[in-house]
């Protein structure tokens, strides 16, 4: 490392704790306006520190009363929940096995290619016969249906996560397995799927930040608290007569507290999923 | 083992997914075809074969044009502004300074924020009455009176472009920064030796290595940028007075809010053409910078 101007010194700490506020100061004033009393919040000028922190909002929002905010709050919580849960385990489902015959078998390659390249097909291209379809179903505003409906976006990118892990295990190893005597869907048992086991970790989490993220066919395909998604329940709040911001923005911190958690944990993985990704294209 | 079994076995595996694309997206995107050439409504049955007018119509209406300018506005200056931002980040994580490991691990947070929670935040930041951004330039003595950003047609595309910008930057410093890793030690240390200035060893030393994962973040960030939706309806619904209705928007509306799904077809496949002709664009560009990069 060169050595460096003290002038120099100060000017990337300047910078740092620049990028640090730019980072922070959106995210730490979203939690500000979630424990600030509605008056602070309608102060001018504005209160910027509460004078008491009022931590009820979390309570209201998380309370199952009946016809309250928070019978619509936490039936979009778990609505997201069963339809990120369901599609991932789907999403899964589909991609270990594809992802596999893919990485060991490159003449099929272009299949995957073809679902791949489906990723640059804007959702309202497909959003009419969709919603076409599920009505015919009977699975328009149904947690199935929508869970369906986000495999057109889960599927393609675990799949493609997976043939990558799998492409990093060497195929000696289950060459080696065949020929003591192993069969095939032995090998795969007892080698290769416990070596992939971290990729399919690293699937899974994209795939559930993935879903919890979605908003906009939960918007067209969902009406009510049967399977109205948390994106959907905070745009409402976000968009309606709302009077006490303070309550959008807790709702907002809750939201993004599972993803936000996956992202600080995981963070290693889903960096090196994301920059390889970046590098392989 | 016999190579036609290895992949009828091979296919066989990648039956499911394919049978499930071609239910929940070719299908689709078939049908959407179909009714693109017809004036049929979103409830009701058929609707009857109109050929190419439902694009004719769409192509010469004033508001097909008004809003592929707004998409490409907001599409080139906020992606354009990711990459700036996102490398002088980058560039700056780079170096070793005290709490950079705590620094690096922020910048995960706004790529995690849902981006519902992050348009919803914006809109309260930006909010006409209550906003943090009114308090905090009328506090500095910035502004006079309070002012509606999102409400009002100059500022409200340039507010929209500021909140997804602060989401999206952080991705790109973080594809930078793990490309910059990979830059060898000795080499810009032979660029100081040899006496290059900053910018040339930026220009001619770092910027090889950034090139291809860049290409690929652009790619990626414009094809988002050009499918643009929740952002802009949480925020703005497309207004004020359609100052900031991009083409996902006005595919909503046309199909949904005035069921016309014949024609709201047409214009959603004549987004997927434009997005499918940026993508090969920018693929040959990529091909060109990976091989000039190799």
């Amino acid at each position: 490392m060169e050595r460096r101007s003290p002038a120099f010194t100060v000017f990337i700490y300047a910078c740092a704790l620049l990028l640090a506020a730019i980072i922070l100061a959106p995210i730490a004033w979203l939690f500000i306006m979630s424990i600030s009393p509605a008056a602070d919040l309608a102060a001018k000028p504005l209160r910027w520190w509460p004078q008491a922190a009022d931590f009820s909002r979390y309570r209201q929002l998380l309370s199952t009363a009946e016809n309250s905010a928070g019978a619509a709050f936490t039936s979009s919580l778990r609505n997201s929940l069963e339809i990120s849960g369901m599609a991932t385990l789907a999403a899964l489902a589909l991609a270990i096995p594809a992802g596999w015959a893919v990485s060991r078998t490159p003449a099929i390659g272009w299949s995957l290619s073809m679902v791949i390249a489906t990723y640059m097909l804007p959702p309202v291209a497909l959003a009419v016969p969709l919603y076409m379809g599920l009505s015919h179903l009977g699975l328009l505003n149904n947690v199935f249906g929508l869970a369906l409906v986000y495999l057109t976006i889960l599927a393609p990118f675990t799949t493609w996560l997976m043939r990558s892990g799998f492409d990093s295990i060497p195929r000696e190893i289950e060459a080696a397995a065949m020929i003591d005597g192993a069969g095939l869907f032995q090998t795969l048992r007892i080698i290769t799927l416990p070596l992939a086991a971290p990729v399919m970790a690293t699937s899974a989490l994209f795939a559930v930040l993935l879903a919890w993220d979605e908003f906009f066919y939960a918007l067209l395909f969902t009406s009510d608290q049967r399977a109205k998604t948390l994106t959907v329940a905070i745009a409402d709040l976000a968009g309606g007569r709302v009077s006490d911001y303070g309550l959008i923005a807790t709702a907002g911190v809750l939201a993004a507290l599972p993803p936000v958690l996956i992202g600080l944990v995981m963070q290693r993985a889903l960096i090196s999923g994301l920059t390889s990704g970046g590098v392989k294209g | 083992m016999s190579s036609t079994w290895m992949t009828t076995r091979a296919w066989l595996l990648m039956l499911p997914l394919l049978v499930v694309m071609v239910a929940v997206i070719g299908w689709p995107l078939v049908d959407t075809v179909g009714l693109s050439f017809t004036d049929a409504k979103l409830v009701g049955t058929g609707g009857d074969f109109v050929g190419l007018d439902n694009y004719s119509n769409m192509l010469s209406s004033s508001n097909f044009s008004r809003t592929l300018v707004t998409t490409t506005l907001f599409a080139v200056i906020s992606v354009a502004a990711e990459m700036v931002i996102g490398v002088l980040a980058a560039l700056l994580l780079n170096q070793e300074f005290r709490g950079r490991a705590i620094l690096r691990a922020l910048m995960i947070l706004p790529w995690a924020l849902p981006t519902v929670v992050n348009a919803t935040l914006w809109r309260l930041i930006y909010n006409p009455e209550y906003g943090a951004l009114n308090a905090a330039l009328t506090q500095l003595h910035l502004i006079d009176a309070y002012r509606s950003w999102l409400g009002e047609p100059g500022t409200a595309l340039a507010a929209l472009i500021v909140a997804d910008c602060w989401k999206n930057f952080p991705l790109v410093a973080l594809i930078a920064l793990a490309a910059l890793q990979a830059v060898p030690r000795d080499i810009t240390a032979a660029s100081l030796v040899d006496g290059a200035g900053p910018f040339n060893r930026f220009r001619f030393v770092i910027l090889p290595y950034l090139a291809g994962p860049l290409m690929v973040a652009l790619v990626l960030r414009t094809i988002e940028a050009f499918k643009v939706f929740d952002i802009i309806w949480v925020m703005t619904r497309g207004g004020p007075a359609n100052t900031t209705r991009t083409l996902s928007i006005l595919v909503y509306q046309e199909a949904f809010s005035f069921q016309r799904a014949g024609s709201g077809a047409s214009l959603a496949l004549i987004v997927t053409l434009l997005v499918t002709l940026l993508a090969v664009a920018y693929a040959a560009l990529v091909r060109k910078t990976a091989g000039s990069a190799a």
